[in-house]
């Protein structure tokens, strides 16, 4: 266990030129959440993961479109990656009635339960034990669908993390927990947060396989993921991919970075994971640096286009305000 | 008609509804072979076999975690948590998951799952398997409450819990699980909201919940031997609450004694004493709302410390004679 080459990942164009589309899509998403905030357009808090991109997109695109993802508070890119439509997206982010949640979740609790994300989460780690649940009745279905948990290092010290990796794995549970290593936990250095270096041996403990992979290399991590859906798919249990990354951005709006310096965050900046499929794209003969642009900016106008369309969307009723407490 | 255990009721309930609906699984902590800690689930094992009776390693979170998730991808599971004072470490996935996730998600997704647990002292099992602690969740929207206290309640509201789009927190009294009464052995419902009259009278209004219901009907049988006639009310599901049912009875008595077994501080009575307090029924009161309930306090391991931090038929039969004869 540990960190490991991956095999060779092989992926035809349309699916390369489709992933560097969705990195964009979620760059561009939440460039433009950051603009809205700064604008006073957006009421609550919002986590961002830019310079994440690839561990999103690498990990949902190993997944079929009927298989399911549990996400977290910093799940856009998860959201995006699994085909959400930009404009409910951004609707939910700005609080109308025709987001994704009506409105009553925002930017924290973005769930598209027909598009099979079931939903951000605004308790660290609290996914992992509905995992287990989603697990158990995927494989009490038997259609060999599989789900993948995402939760960061700061959920791997919680509790439920040990609980439920544990309780995954002695059921065999058709589960891919996507462990997003941003190297911290709100200011808490992952490093300051465990002893291990890689928080992937924990695997071992579970009686699992781990692995850690770079997660700026959406490759890396499509094929690391890829395996471990493999696993899940063909009833062999749970996997624990580490995706090791980094968030540009601070926790959250309120975040002076006083944890960490410039310097490290220029040297991670440098690791751009979008740049990095771009330039192997063209460095491979793949795609030219114009169709990279084309690409790009049609990411950034669908994500302009969304954001007219929620600007546009009707505020929640007041005579509203309690529906949905209890199901019918 | 046939009368069984509350237990057994407990039991069949849940045989009915897993020969009914094969999403309806069971999970817990020795649910299987050992049959549950108060052997509610005994033979179920054999009957359904592993996949649908789960015995899980000591992690309640996750059992709560397991109950959500399983019922988000459309199972109906039970959970058990094995006394209800284990249910603290359950707690976050009830309360932040289960009950928010409908809410939360603009209504797109539901949560059908019941949390079976006992509660209550009385065993010489001391603070920490004593506990009765409804009024935590009482409080918490997007989850109901259910307390029966017949053997015959306790089967239809199981089965309506099971039924129910919600979760569903479904809690039995140890010290009923021995006791007997009428039930059906074909399939039957009793809505959940819906409080029962368990006995008739004009002088007095006592609303009991959960073991106190039986005490009470005790001591109501006392006071009739004084000429004292008391109506017992059992209001079963403590949420969504039958307020209709208690300000009637409110309203011909006059008079109203509330009694639970949990602390008094911050207990469900308080509820009680409020909505009746701020109903039509004020106009009809001649006496003040008064409470019994349990001290605030810990449950005591002696055997005579123990029965006197919770209300005895005696002291119902004491409280009630002093509100009659306007001794308060």
């Amino acid at each position: 266990m540990g960190t490991k080459v991956p095999k060779e990942v092989k992926l035809d164009l349309a699916t390369l030129t489709l992933m560097l589309e969705k990195m964009y899509m979620i760059r561009a998403f939440e460039e433009k959440a950051e603009e809205l905030y700064t604008m006073g357009k957006i009421h609550g808090t919002m986590h961002l993961s830019i310079g994440m991109e690839a561990s999103a997109v690498g990990s949902v695109f190993t997944l079929k479109p009927d298989d399911l993802i549990l996400s977290t508070h910093r799940g856009h890119g998860h959201c995006i990656a699994k085909n959400a439509d930009m404009r409910l997206m951004m609707a939910e982010f700005m609080g109308k009635e025709c987001g994704y949640c009506r409105g009553r979740g925002g930017s924290m609790h973005i769930a598209d339960v027909d598009g099979g994300n079931l939903g951000a989460n605004g308790v660290v780690a609290g996914g992992i034990p509905v995992a287990v649940g989603v697990g158990l009745g995927l494989q009490m279905e038997k259609k060999n669908r599989v789900h993948i948990c995402f939760f960061g290092d700061g959920a791997t010290n919680e509790g439920a993390f040990h609980e439920a990796l544990n309780m995954a794995a002695i059921y065999n549970l058709p589960v891919v927990f996507v462990l997003e290593n941003n190297g911290y936990g709100m200011s808490m250095s992952i490093k300051k947060a465990t002893k291990i270096s890689k928080i992937s041996d924990r695997a071992a403990g579970y009686g699992m396989p781990g692995v850690t992979v770079d997660g700026n290399d959406v490759l890396a991590v499509y094929g690391a993921v890829s395996e471990a859906v493999d696993r899940a798919r063909s009833g062999q249990g749970p996997t624990l991919v580490e995706n090791v990354t980094y968030r540009w951005r601070g926790h959250s709006k309120s975040d002076a970075n006083r944890y960490r310096t410039k310097d490290e965050i220029d040297e991670w900046k440098k690791k751009d994971p979008i740049a990095r499929l771009a330039n192997k794209l063209v460095a491979d003969g793949l795609l030219t640096a114009v169709q990279v642009d084309d690409v790009k900016k049609k990411a950034y106008e669908a994500i302009n286009e969304a954001a007219l369309y929620a600007d546009g969307c009707a505020e929640p009723s007041l005579e509203s305000i309690e529906e949905g407490v209890y199901a019918e | 008609m046939r009368e069984i255990t509350y237990l057994e009721a407990v039991r069949e309930a849940l045989r009915q509804e897993m020969q009914r609906d094969e999403k309806v699984f069971l999970i817990g902590e020795d649910i299987g072979v050992y049959g549950g800690a108060f052997g509610v689930t005994l033979g179920m094992l054999d009957e359904f076999g592993p996949q649908r009776v789960i015995d899980t390693p000591i992690s309640e979170l996750t059992i709560a975690g397991a109950i959500t998730g399983a019922a988000l991808v459309g199972m109906r599971p039970v959970g058990e948590i094995m006394f209800m004072d284990f249910i603290t470490l359950a707690s976050e996935q009830l309360v932040n998951q289960a009950a928010k996730i409908h809410f939360m998600f603009g209504g797109k997704a539901s949560v059908p799952c019941v949390m079976r647990t006992p509660m209550g002292s009385g065993t010489g099992a001391a603070a920490q398997h004593s506990q009765s602690l409804e009024n935590w969740f009482v409080h918490i929207p997007g989850i109901k409450v259910v307390a029966p206290t017949t053997p015959y309640d306790a089967k239809g509201l199981l089965i309506s819990s099971i039924r129910d789009n919600n979760p569903v927190l479904f809690l039995e009294s140890k010290l009923l699980y021995k006791t007997k009464g009428e039930v059906p052995e074909e399939s039957y419902s009793i809505p959940l909201g819906k409080a029962d009259v368990k006995r008739k009278g004009k002088d007095l209004t006592i609303i009991a919940t959960a073991i106190e219901v039986k005490r009470s009907l005790e001591a109501a049988e006392k006071l009739a031997a004084e000429g004292i006639d008391v109506e017992v009310i059992d209001p079963r599901t403590l949420k969504p609450l039958d307020e209709k049912t208690i300000i009637e009875s409110v309203i011909k008595t006059g008079k109203v004694l509330i009694v639970h077994e949990a602390c008094k501080t911050g207990g469900y009575g308080g509820e009680l004493a409020a909505v009746i307090a701020s109903s039509e029924a004020f106009d009809y009161l001649d006496a003040p709302i008064m409470r019994l309930a349990g001290r605030d306090m810990p449950i005591p391991y002696n055997r005579t410390l123990e029965m006197h931090t919770v209300p005895q038929v005696e002291d119902i039969v004491e409280a009630a004679r002093k509100l009659v004869h306007r001794k308060v």
